[in-house]
């Protein structure tokens, strides 16, 4: 892998892949959800939404179709720690690409009408993940597991800030983080690394730094007690989530943690984009056995993911239908602590590394994957990070993983959320012609 | 900017072809191997045709359950035993249903390509289905059926189906069933059901991957080759009627912040010599750009949505060409109007050469994209062989898409949409309003 760092600080990952003729662009800014200040909740993801709506070089109306002319997909997301944007192309798009991502960097135009017209589609977009019960319990078992971090409350934003942030507010956001010294580009494809790299000089290289960033500084003080919440809502499937604050990708007790949520709920890969591929391969997995296998619960599944700072390990259950939620809680809450006192054996060390062995092949099966892999470490914390993954699972041990139990599953550390749901009061379905 | 045959000229260019090898073994299972080198690792999708259309009138579901069972134990291993030789390997195996299609597909490391694909033949050919396996995935089934019940989007799509193949059509019934039809499924009935529909004449066995074609098409024919079991009754759907006048069906959901809407026509097979038409006018109406000129509208121009765009299904019956957007409830009048908008003003001033040419571009430069991963090519080939489209469709599909004119792909929207015969479902927060 070809790195490079301009000297306006934006750092550069280039990586040949010749086996299609393709070429992936990924422009990634340190900026997430973690950076908004109350009253700004949601701002980082609105103005992502806002930066494909023209720039002073891309006239609004031409947006769409440059990078479809090449048979090409592009995209962007939000998260907590990360804001990323993607073009996936045959690789006679390059040049395209980076142009493109270099006036998203600079001149996008934040015109009033268009952010009024967006403000509804991004209220859209966070009623229609109310419409899932589950969505909705992980927003409010996440806001009450933390009480003073950012990591509180959700990317979308809460409602009342998304129905008063103004034009301005979404603007200054933007002049503020999208600055080449809080950006990484990276390039995976069937790509010359020296020729690629003379053309993002070419495109990236005049624009200005934008000297140090303020970050805000919250910290979470340690939980000193479980946490309770229960959403009481019409619907017809009850839902359990368990969080535990859990260590940020840096500490030296990810990794164990990682191998212990796999060998729980079955191993999902390392980062957020990969735990939404196929499914993990759980059937032997202690949780599984314990609620799906016993009938208690339809699915269950883990989730702990690289964060720059200490985010939180969650295990969800689906209730089948008959099932009481406290039957469920009861049942998972067994097996968290049978593995908080008594650690994993070592066959099932094996096979978690195993999986996670296997997941990483997987996660290198296209460009598009590999350029987000490289993309989404060296953002959080470092590419050199997501390079020693393999070599720290396979040093991983016995005690380490017992030891990240211990740390992390204590009661006094969880928050349970329960969506226990009421009867359906809707009238019948209405037909006309 | 190019012409289109400029373009297409380069894309074919640019394309060297999969180039696939096809077997057929005595038993009737057809094999096909594409080697590639990206990963060391294989994708392996089996495709019985035995999807839910095979389902027995009364029984609707009947196959997704067996879906969720056959791969819970065997005549050779027990359900514990294949949970280890899954887990210890890092694989799972996704079991999916569509109308037609029975399809078991898993991702390997290559070194495992032959315990696995051994592994997936006991599954095909022999599942045991434990009575204590389906009593719990009845349990896990009829959980998702309620999830459905209480989700919009899958409320408004399963409405739109039924309302567009009523009177028992395999197309309109929902895929799992209703929660009375799989209580009262048995592992009896399910062993039936596989009798019934499980032959070596119904299966494609595709591998995609680090594993050299000869090795591939060896395995498939040790696994495979003993298979006997007769070829099925064939399978006889009954005529699409077309709708002739508009249908509108309101499904409240009062306890939900957002509505879906879900509006369509029935259209054509896949074996329609006007395929490619619509396919172009689908992408230009309801997918170019994210949603086409429906995204333009309604989400770019009027922000009242998150989401919309259409989808073409044609089939071995005439399928459906779906919109679908949502909305919030104070917005459903109105997005439902721009829709009618959209669509009058397509079947009457048409789609323009830039529009098509457009998306003709796109469709065509989106080939080695669509082909990238061992997974997707070998989905790719599975459709190819359902619709014996042909080794090297891959290959003519560039000069497929480009042989259409502006002219043909007008027509397919004339053909088959009108706001007069569109039928509509709305599910969530709203209700119909009195009218006088």
């Amino acid at each position: 892998m070809r790195t490079a760092t301009l000297d306006n600080g934006l750092k550069v990952l280039i990586q040949e892949e010749h086996t299609a003729p393709l070429a992936s662009v990924w422009c990634w800014y340190k900026v997430g959800s973690k950076d908004e200040r109350p009253g700004l909740t949601g701002v980082s993801h609105w103005v992502e939404h806002m930066n494909f709506k023209g720039t002073k070089n891309i006239p609004r109306d031409q947006v769409k179709g440059i990078i479809e002319q090449y048979g090409g997909s592009w995209n962007g997301y939000t998260w907590i720690d990360q804001t990323t944007y993607l073009e996936t192309a045959t690789r006679d798009a390059l040049d395209r690409m980076l142009f493109i991502e270099s006036e998203r960097m600079a001149n996008c135009l934040y015109h009033p009408d268009d952010c009024e017209s967006e403000r509804t589609v991004i209220i859209s977009e966070l009623q229609g993940s109310e419409n899932d019960p589950d969505q909705l319990l992980e927003q409010e078992v996440t806001a009450t597991a933390f009480k003073a971090h950012p990591y509180q409350h959700p990317t979308i934003g809460w409602l009342p800030d998304l129905q008063t942030m103004t034009r301005d507010d979404l603007y200054g956001y933007y002049r503020r983080y999208y600055v080449p010294n809080n950006a990484t580009l990276v390039i995976v494809g069937d790509v010359d690394p020296d020729e690629a790299l003379r053309r993002v000089n070419h495109y990236f290289g005049a624009i200005e730094s934008g000297g140090d960033l303020e970050r805000l500084r919250a910290m979470e003080p340690e939980q000193t007690g479980e946490r309770r919440l229960t959403i009481r809502k019409e619907g017809t499937t009850a839902y359990l989530k368990i969080a535990f604050h859990a260590p940020s990708a840096t500490d030296d007790q990810f990794v164990p943690l990682v191998l212990l949520d796999a060998v729980l709920t079955g191993a999902k890969g390392l980062n957020l984009w990969s735990s939404f591929r196929a499914a993990p391969p759980q059937r032997s997995a202690r949780l599984y056995r314990a609620l799906v296998e016993r009938g208690l619960a339809s699915s269950v599944s883990g989730s702990i993911l690289p964060t720059q700072q200490p985010f939180l390990y969650t295990v969800s259950a689906t209730a089948t239908e008959g099932t009481v939620l406290a039957t469920l809680e009861e049942a998972t809450l067994e097996e968290l602590d049978r593995i908080r006192q008594g650690g994993i054996t070592e066959p099932e060390l094996v096979k978690a590394k195993a999986q996670l062995k296997t997941r990483l092949v997987f996660d290198n099966d296209s460009v598009t994957n590999v350029a987000h892999q490289l993309g989404y470490f060296e953002t959080i914390a470092s590419v050199d990070l997501f390079t020693s993954l393999p070599s720290r699972i396979a040093a991983a041990t016995l005690e380490e993983v017992a030891d990240a139990a211990r740390a992390v599953l204590p009661s006094s550390n969880r928050t349970v959320g329960w969506f226990d749901p009421l009867p359906v009061g809707n009238g019948r379905s209405k037909s006309e012609v | 900017m190019s012409s289109t045959s400029q373009t297409s000229d380069f894309r074919l260019q640019t394309f060297q072809g999969l180039s696939p090898t096809r077997t057929t073994l005595d038993s009737g299972v057809v094999v096909l191997a594409k080697e590639t080198k990206a990963i060391p690792a294989v994708a392996i999708n089996l495709a019985i045709r035995a999807g839910s259309a095979c389902d027995p009138p009364e029984a609707p579901g009947a196959t997704w359950l067996l879906s969720r069972v056959i791969d819970r134990g065997t005549a050779k291993r027990s359900a514990a035993e294949i949970a280890e030789a899954l887990d210890s390997r890092g694989i799972t195996v996704n079991i999916s249903v569509t109308r037609h299609l029975f399809t078991l597909v898993c991702l390997c490391l290559a070194e495992d390509f032959e315990p696995v694909m051994t592994l997936l033949s006991e599954m095909v050919m022999m599942p045991s289905l434990p009575t204590q396996e389906v009593e719990t995935r009845k349990g896990q089934v009829i959980t998702a059926i309620r999830q459905d019940e209480d989700n919009p989007m899958v409320r408004a799509t399963e409405s739109l189906m039924a309302l567009l193949y009523p009177d028992g059509h395999p197309y309109g019934r929902p895929t799992k069933g209703s929660v009375e039809v799989v209580e009262g499924l048995t592992r009896e009935r399910l062993l039936t059901l596989h009798d019934q529909r499980f032959a070596p004449t119904e299966l494609s066995a595709v591998v995609v991957g680090d594993v050299d074609p000869s090795h591939a098409h060896d395995v498939a024919a040790r696994v495979f080759g003993g298979w006997q079991s007769g070829a099925p009754s064939p399978l006889v759907l009954p005529p699409v009627r077309h709708a002739t006048r508009r249908q509108r069906l309101v499904v409240p959901m009062m306890n939900k912040a957002q509505a879906d809407i879900a509006y369509g026509f029935t259209t054509i097979t896949r074996r329609d010599p006007d395929y490619y038409a619509f396919w172009l006018m689908n992408n230009a109406l309801g997918q170019y750009a994210i949603g086409g000129r429906l995204g333009d509208s309604i989400r770019e121009r009027q922000g009242m949505a998150y989401y919309v765009s259409s989808s073409l299904d044609a089939n071995v019956a005439e399928g459906p060409l779906a919109i679908r957007a949502g909305v919030s409830p104070a917005n459903v009048d109105r997005a439902v109007a721009s829709i009618d908008e959209e669509i009058t003003k397509l079947v009457t001033e048409g789609l323009t050469p830039k529009e098509i040419d457009e998306s003709r571009r796109y469709l065509i430069g989106s080939i080695p994209r669509a082909l990238e991963t061992n997974a997707a090519i070998a989905t790719f080939l599975q459709t190819a062989e359902f619709f014996r489209l042909g080794l090297d469709y891959d290959v003519r599909l560039p000069a497929l898409l480009s042989a259409v004119t502006v002219e043909q792909a007008n027509a397919a929207a004339r053909r088959v949409l009108h706001p007069d015969r569109a039928t509509l479902v709305i599910a969530g927060p709203y209700q119909e309003s009195r009218r006088p």
